[in-house]
């Protein structure tokens, strides 16, 4: 491999290096240019040391095998790379955004601060989880946060792709990952759990609210394996300002075995966009870390700890999907109200993990003059809210897996395909009305969130009933 | 250049049709067969006459087991297996049963075994079923990737030097680069007999200058096949598992 120094003015396939932006542990960015390309643009030159090469060849192998995969706003654009063989490089696309880390410095933030800046980055990694790749090294870091406040994720070099074999394991005996944020599971060797990226995301919102690491920043195995039966000190104990709700989400992220932390990133981002909503548990109220005794039974028993390899990544997602079912609460459209709502009842017997959102929109003038309230003062939005929870109730589903929601938009259609496009929904399931002369000209919402909505919709129609006047009797 | 791979052919001729099909998709410039080109299924002739078409025309071709047992049974092979051999031998003439028998155990392709079913001991036809025997293979060569077949489920197993094997369960249609600084065992999974339960007929391709691997789980007419397999008086469960794919 060659061992080049990198200097300004030197040109590598076509891209001119201009000056070093930032010289990591790992490798040095710096800022180039292409005369194909007009947006800014960075290389990523990794950095060869002498008797430790094995672990920087391998993680610029796998971001160099993962970053061509990836798409989306929530990471930046990959454009070349060029392989270990010769001279090591990847070129991506230059995003103008503020590292996490700047945040972190600010810490303790403020709850509805750290509940955006939080489901933006739960947002982007369900994009990623989505498009089956693990990033395994969560840290403020590897967060930038756009002007706008969405969430780009950079730095894949421990991450894993669910489609293709994982070069990193076993390439060490030790655990791969930071030692401040790195999930149980990814500690005892497991590099196959999407929730492990959850974990890592809690330490981020525990540092944002307390200004603290909830496990220290320990190095090595034993000191690692800490976190399997050391409970961390409760936000709330550490900043009493800590709304319930966010202690709920930390300590919930936090929990030792996957299977108790939300199942995905887009339900975590739901739970900090909509904390009102969060379901309260003890964890919300704890006061303090637990005592010795409990502690060392953990600790006890921490050797029989069994953490079980997930299938693929996308079949989790798959099996815990977001439903929308967009509900018509009009007494004409009463009958497919109810054939709706069977529909949703199959769904969800189908998909016991999944969760539904009953969403209804309340269609407002375009003129802005509105009656907010009926003739006999009753707030209508309220009233919509109860017709749909009403709707619901024979699901029979539990607290945890419904919401409402009522929307006040002039556009119907427009505001469910907004709101499948923001919550990451997966399915929405909504009527459509029979077929008349005036739809025709009018266009039907269920034709236009069809047409624009960012996943699979199904569309729920009552049968046509048979015209009787022209069949001519028989003769 | 790009490598078009086929294991265990087992003379069946509608999922080999399908694989050949994809293949040429595929643009693919050579060949290669892993062995096990009858055995099984109904059509050994068609299957054998195909394969000694593309040989001469430069595709590589290796020996497998039951390639060898259509001159040379020996012990090992289980009653269903011998059943299909001994109708197999009544439909061969001597010009095809003795191209088989007499196909050589490996061949090298720049810096890639391709053997039936290891890189330890080829003429034993011993399994790879677990990165333990895929590191007996690496250890037994010098070679970047070992093509082979003979278990019927497509499996890929990698390790860097001195560390142990992983396992990884392929993806259909997911090129996989294969990093010149580890060692790679590819199994290939069954054109003719696929077990990994799904009943689509297994292929892959390698692009050598990029070092890219890709698997490929082929839809066929199985119905078809499975009727010939009865048809020609084979033992039942071989049609049944080929409706199965297990």
């Amino acid at each position: 491999m060659a061992k080049a120094i990198a200097r300004p003015g030197e040109v590598l396939d076509g891209f001119t290096l201009v000056e070093p932006l930032h010289r990591g542990g790992m490798a040095t960015l710096w800022r180039v240019t292409h005369p194909d390309h007009t947006r800014p643009l960075v290389m990523k030159l990794p950095l060869i040391l002498d008797g430790d090469e094995a672990g920087m060849i391998v993680s610029f192998e796998a971001e160099q095998m993962i970053m061509p995969r990836l798409s989306g706003r929530h990471v930046p654009a990959f454009i070349a790379s060029n392989g270990i063989a010769e001279r090591p490089y990847i070129v991506m696309e230059h995003v103008a955004a503020q590292p996490l880390t700047v945040l972190v410095e600010k810490a303790p933030l403020p709850a509805d601060a750290i509940a955006q800046v939080g489901s933006a980055v739960a947002m982007a990694l369900h994009d990623l989880h989505r498009q089956h790749v693990l990033h395994l090294d969560i840290k403020p870091g590897n967060i930038l946060i756009r002007p706008d406040g969405e969430a780009v994720l950079i730095d894949f070099g421990l991450s894993r792709h669910d489609h293709l074999p994982d070069i990193l394991a076993e390439e060490t005996r030790l655990p791969i990952g930071t030692g401040a944020y790195i999930a149980p599971e990814q500690v005892a060797g497991l590099r196959s759990d999407t929730r492990s990226d959850i974990f890592a995301l809690g330490v981020v919102l525990y540092q944002l609210t307390t200004g603290k690491l909830p496990f220290g920043n320990p190095a090595g195995g034993k000191a690692l394996r800490r976190r399997f039966w050391r409970d961390p000190v409760p936000p709330r104990a550490i900043n009493p300002t800590t709304p319930h709700w966010l202690q709920e989400i930390i300590l919930r992220c936090l929990e030792v075995m996957p299977a108790d932390r939300h199942a995905t990133a887009a339900q975590l981002a739901g739970a900090l966009r909509y904390p009102e909503r969060v379901a309260l548990t003890a964890r919300a109220e704890r006061r303090q870390a637990d005592g010795w005794l409990t502690v060392l039974k953990r600790r006890l028993r921490s050797g029989k700890l069994k953490f079980a390899a997930p299938d693929r990544v996308g079949g989790r997602l798959q099996e815990a999907p977001l439903v929308v079912a967009a509900v018509d609460l009009s007494e004409s459209q009463f009958e497919l109200a109810a054939a709706l709502q069977f529909t949703v009842g199959r769904i969800l017997q189908i998909s016991p993990q999944a969760r539904l959102v009953c969403l209804n929109v309340f269609k407002t003038s375009r003129l802005g003059v509105d009656h907010m309230l009926d003739a006999s003062g009753n707030s209508i939005h309220l009233q919509r809210l109860i017709e749909l929870k009403d709707w619901a109730h024979p699901l029979g589903l539990p607290e945890e897996r419904l919401s409402f929601h009522v929307l006040e938009a002039p556009d119907p259609a427009a505001a469910i395909v907004q709101f499948a496009r923001i919550n990451q929904v997966d399915h929405v399931v909504m009527g459509a009305r029979a077929a008349s002369p005036f739809r025709r000209y009018l266009g039907s919402v269920s034709a236009q969130v069809v047409a624009e909505a960012p996943c699979s919709v199904t569309i729920i129609r009552l049968p046509e009933r048979a015209e009787t006047e022209d069949v001519a009797s028989p003769g | 250049m790009r490598l078009g791979i086929l294991a265990d052919i087992h003379a069946n001729r509608e999922a080999f049709d399908a694989c050949l099909a994809r293949l040429e998709q595929e643009n693919v410039d050579r060949l290669v067969f892993l062995g096990d080109i009858v055995g099984y299924g109904a059509d050994p002739v068609y299957c054998a006459d195909r394969v000694m078409a593309f040989a001469q025309n430069g595709a590589i071709v290796v020996r497998g087991n039951h390639d060898q047992a259509v001159l040379d049974m020996r012990e090992g092979m289980n009653g269903v297996a011998k059943a299909a051999i001994a109708w197999t031998r009544t439909q061969l003439d001597p010009a095809q049963s003795a191209y088989l028998a007499g196909l050589p155990l490996t061949a090298t392709l720049v810096d890639i075994l391709i053997t039936h079913a290891n890189g330890w001991a080829p003429g034993d036809f011993g399994y790879v079923l677990t990165p333990r025997d895929a590191e007996r293979s690496m250890q037994a060569t010098d070679v970047h990737l070992t093509l082979c077949g003979h278990t019927h489920v497509p499996a890929l197993y990698h390790a860097a030097p001195l560390r142990p094997a992983q396992y990884f369960r392929p993806v259909n249609m997911v090129p996989i680069p294969l990093s010149g600084r580890l060692r790679w065992v590819a199994v290939i999974g069954a054109v003719g007999q696929p077990r990994a339960g799904s009943p689509n007929a297994c292929c892959a391709t390698y692009d050598i200058d990029q070092r890219r691997l890709t698997y490929l789980s082929v839809p066929y007419d199985v119905q078809s096949a499975a009727r010939k397999v009865r048809e020609a008086g084979l033992p039942d469960i071989l049609a049944e598992r080929l409706l199965k794919g297990r």
